[in-house]
């Protein structure tokens, strides 16, 4: 007899507080923006934490609360800021499209000064003997510490055993960047074609000694370009992505293969005698000025 | 009852009888949550609450108990209870009381499953004390969790920087120093102050 009365007083008790909590819910039930779950529902849903808000859903508050752009997500791009700015009746205003792109060719171009067979992680690597495993000291060890960060699968390690980045699928979320601890990979926009893949900043002759296709600082690039689009900075040629027009002149004419797209030989002759041509031309003309007067 | 046995009970739950160190009871937040000294604090003030509230409730459900001759079902019964009064808690804080819901954040569910919270209610029948007592003992109780859990979190901060030997990094530290405070905290043994 007794169970029979244990059972049914908890039972009566669970029921009751079953009750409780139920008309509660409804009593002392907060009024969410229903635009919240909308906004949540056109972010990426990684949790990559790109923003810099904690992941999607602070994210989709920040928005919502007029802290962040609508742009705030750039794994979605254009298309979704567009979506979330039609949530918020906003116009998107979406920013040109970045991508991440890793400034270093050097991988097996570049020696090796010991074989390191520790834990397969590029932040490990740079504890062990100051980080010498490559010859080069700026270079990427190629050991896939940004492609595991990455959450797109929008990275990996090439044949040159260097990182390269996936154009197409690569969101602009900033993780790879983070976990480089060379601090090798920048911001580029989309559109850019040319790249100085070195980040060497030794002078001439050391660089020469650790790696084959390296910036050296020769600043044939400067000299050549026509748009003032790229300068050596500490040894290391920089292109200024708001000026360079993509026409590839400063890759042709690099001695070393640093500056992507890495020209093959026939453009680099083509490109040698269209230069002679152009410079026997204008040597012509400053003659044909000079006999006139 | 008399002012001094209250301040006895007082006395007991914060430093004598402290839940953590003297009765190892909700050791589980104290190690979870004792990282930051902000964060810890917020654990101790949500515990403190709730402590207070289900030695309130605990006490009627148990007279209720008494009253059907089910006092075996205590246990149970209180489990429900707690569980439930958290969950009402929070929805009531979460609508009339948003500042604070914020301050308590994760916490306050957290604190459905503490043994400390439930352990309260049951000294509280196994002490037999009337329902004042046990309001006093609720709240200083979790008085006595927020001390420790303040203290422990302040040591972790200062054990972060400190040079530690391989195997005794993170936990096992952190355990041996509970340990030691918990040694510290034995000294206040002698300080009853009993009602005659």
């Amino acid at each position: 007899m007794n169970i029979v009365y244990a059972v049914a007083l908890l039972g009566v008790l669970a029921a009751v507080f079953g009750l409780i909590l139920a008309v509660a819910g409804k009593v002392f039930e907060v009024q969410t923006d229903p635009r919240l779950s909308q906004i949540q529902a056109c972010l990426a849903g990684a949790n990559c934490g790109g923003c810099g808000y904690p992941g999607c859903a602070g994210c989709a508050e920040a928005i919502l609360a007029g802290k962040a752009p609508v742009t705030a997500c750039a794994p979605v791009g254009a298309e979704g800021a567009a979506k979330i700015a039609a949530i918020m009746g906003l116009e998107a205003t979406a920013g040109e499209r970045m991508v991440a792109h890793v400034a270093c060719n050097g991988g097996i171009h570049a020696g090796k000064n010991f074989t390191y067979r520790g834990v397969q992680d590029c932040l490990a690597a740079t504890k062990v003997c100051g980080g010498d495993v490559n010859g080069c000291r700026y270079g990427c060890f190629g050991f896939g510490t940004c492609v595991s960060a990455c959450k797109f699968d929008a990275i990996h390690i090439n044949e040159n055993g260097v990182a390269e980045v996936d154009k197409e699928k690569c969101t602009d979320c900033g993780a790879c960047r983070a976990a480089c601890p060379r601090k090798l990979i920048a911001e580029v926009p989309y559109k850019q074609k040319v790249f100085v893949n070195c980040a060497n900043r030794d002078r001439g002759p050391g660089v020469v000694k650790v790696c084959t296709d390296s910036c050296i600082g020769c600043g044939l690039c400067e000299r050549t370009c026509k748009l003032d689009a790229i300068h050596v900075v500490d040894n290391v040629a920089v292109i200024d992505c708001d000026k360079c027009r993509n026409c590839t002149m400063c890759a042709k004419v690099c001695p070393r293969n640093a500056i992507e797209p890495i020209p093959t030989e026939e453009e680099r002759e083509r490109f040698k005698a269209a230069q002679k041509a152009a410079a026997e031309r204008a040597a012509a003309k400053k003659a044909a000025a000079e006999a006139a007067e | 009852m008399s002012i001094t046995s209250l301040l006895a009970i007082s006395l007991g739950a914060i430093l004598t009888n402290n839940f953590i160190f003297s009765q190892f009871l909700g050791i589980c937040p104290f190690l979870g949550v004792s990282k930051k000294i902000d964060t810890a604090v917020g654990m101790g003030a949500a515990v403190t609450f709730v402590m207070g509230l289900a030695s309130a409730v605990c006490y009627g459900i148990n007279s209720l108990l008494k009253l059907a001759g089910l006092e075996y079902m205590q246990t149970v019964a209180f489990i429900l209870v707690i569980a439930a009064l958290v969950q009402f808690v929070e929805m009531f804080l979460k609508r009339y009381i948003p500042t604070l819901y914020t301050a308590l954040g994760v916490y306050l569910p957290l604190i459905t499953t503490n043994c400390a919270v439930l352990g309260v209610a049951l000294l509280n029948v196994q002490n037999n004390y009337n329902f004042i007592e046990s309001v006093v003992y609720g709240i200083t109780g979790g008085l006595g969790f927020l001390l420790a859990i303040f203290l422990f979190a302040a040591v972790r901060e200062q054990l972060e920087f400190s040079d530690t030997p391989k195997a005794f990094e993170g936990f096992p530290i952190a355990l041996v120093t509970a340990g030691l405070i918990a040694l510290a905290f034995m000294g206040f043994s002698g300080l009853q102050v009993w009602p005659q």
